[in-house]
């Protein structure tokens, strides 16, 4: 028997490059970046704009996003008056690196300045990583196996990754996928400056010779995943479809990626085989592109690795987060959707800053410029790679529309 | 501290319910806090203010019995004497 093949049929996003998925698509395509100051903030996003008093005041700025992402990923499914689906057969997978970790640092704060009485009986439910997932369940009645991904970097693809597996097995219908991170704190800043990964330049430049350290972003990227007969059936446009995913482990080293690339492409290998697909069919690598020294280097290796060197030269790659910094949990839910929209618009978006090259990554980068699309065989097919602290990696293989 | 005067804690209880949600027209003292949507973590917040501002201390078990806002705002006038 043949599993069930998974669409996308919504998504949503709220990002430095503002709020809404075109938008961010439309933004990081013409050329601009929403880091300022050396953080990708969500700036437009202003929560009580999009979300009740109460719901603002129970939930972290992480799950308010969440929120409002979804809205829009629900309408765009066709899902804003009802539910599709038996609720029960509707799961909710959902990422984030750390999860309400403003929350955590003010409840704190009350607690070190004013005793335990000070603290918010809403402390627990607002800081926890599950707090976005279970805000999803709540606003829309979602019933079925609800619960957070956390793998850091990459957990917003595993949440994406699970929820196809999800739905190829039978367990759900239809499942909402994502990821969000709010995390532009004092202590974020402190703990990932402390270990040398943010950018001290503050500039996001990915495979760039002067490339010193990640951006910080925030944001939130919402999919729709539905069993494709199923949402055909109700009359659904699919925007894409998950055709493959696979994760490994470096179990290398705690931060740093495995250098020589092979547990990553690994992952490429198997997301591929996966998919039933081989290196030739790829049209677009969206990359983990974190602008920092070691991921850049490490990442090229492992396309290389899987890829062979010729295949890989030829294959444009591109990194988000030179338009967005690195936005954690969210990450790899925000990069499938704009893989995706991209693909459909039949652009390839170009990676931001990268004005030196690095003369030890020579790879097809697409320096500043976004250039067209010409899918090798019909539908067009990305690969998206995220990468996370721990040593997790999660490549999906996504389709666009023919 | 301030004085628990039955107005005083009616003007404070009907301002804190407000903030956790209800507009604050809604928040008259017939309200239940079912109709405003406000539940036990509400509640405990609003324990915490109270004792804050009167140095009245509601246990569980006391704002389990609240059914309505009058019934809290009752309850703090009567322990604050």
């Amino acid at each position: 028997m043949t599993r069930p093949r998974v669409v996308i049929t919504g998504v949503g996003t709220v990002s430095p490059l503002g709020i809404g998925a075109d938008l961010l698509l439309r933004r990081w395509v013409a050329g601009e970046i929403g880091i300022v100051d050396g953080e990708g903030a969500a700036r437009d996003y202003v929560a009580t704009d999009h979300l009740s008093k109460k719901e603002v005041r129970r939930t972290d700025r992480f799950a308010h996003m969440a929120m409002t992402a979804s809205d829009e990923a629900l309408a765009q499914a066709g899902w804003s008056d009802e539910l599709p689906y038996d609720p029960e057969r509707i799961a909710c997978i959902y990422a984030t690196g750390i999860g309400g970790l403003g929350s955590l640092e003010q409840q704190h704060d009350l607690m070190r300045d004013g005793g335990n009485a000070s603290v918010s009986p809403l402390s627990v439910p607002l800081f926890m990583p599950n707090a976005a997932v279970a805000a999803l369940s709540m606003r829309h009645n979602l019933r079925g196996q609800t619960y957070a991904t956390a793998s850091a970097c990459a957990a917003g693809s595993h949440s994406i990754g699970a929820a196809t597996r999800a739905i190829q097995v039978g367990d759900a219908d239809a499942v909402i996928a994502g990821g969000s991170e709010a995390t532009l704190t004092l202590l974020a800043r402190a703990s990932f400056g402390k270990m040398g990964a943010l950018s001290p330049s503050g500039i996001s430049r990915p495979f760039d010779l002067r490339r010193d350290g990640f951006v910080m972003g925030e944001g939130a990227g919402v999919l729709v995943l539905e069993d494709a007969e199923k949402a055909a059936a109700r009359g659904a446009r699919a925007l894409g479809e998950i055709r493959g995913f696979a994760s490994t482990a470096d179990a290398y080293h705690l931060t740093a990626p495995d250098p020589t690339g092979e547990p990553a492409a690994s992952a490429i290998r198997r997301a591929l085989a996966d998919a039933g697909l081989t290196a030739a069919d790829v049209d677009y690598i969206n990359a983990h592109g974190t602008s920092t020294g070691l991921n850049d280097a490490s990442e090229t290796a492992a396309i290389k690795l899987a890829f062979g060197e010729e295949l890989a030269r030829a294959v444009p790659v591109s990194s988000t987060k030179s338009a967005t910094g690195h936005t954690l949990g969210a990450a790899g839910a925000l990069e499938a959707i704009v893989s995706v929209l991209a693909m459909n618009e039949r652009i390839i978006p170009p990676t931001l800053g990268l004005d030196v090259p690095d003369p030890e990554l020579d790879l097809d980068y697409v320096p500043n410029v976004s250039r067209p699309l010409q899918p090798r065989n019909g539908a067009p097919i990305a690969l998206s790679n995220s990468f996370g602290f721990g040593g997790h990696n999660v490549v999906l293989c996504l389709e666009g529309a023919a | 501290m301030a004085t628990a005067t039955p107005e005083a804690v009616e003007a404070r209880v009907v301002e804190a319910l407000a903030s956790f949600g209800p507009d604050a027209d809604q928040v008259t003292r017939d309200a239940t806090f079912e109709e405003l949507d406000i539940d036990s973590l509400d509640l405990v917040e609003l324990a915490q203010i109270v004792e804050d501002d009167y140095g009245v201390e509601l246990k569980g078990d006391d704002m389990k019995s609240l059914k309505t806002v009058g019934d809290a705002i009752d309850l703090v006038v009567a322990r604050a004497q």
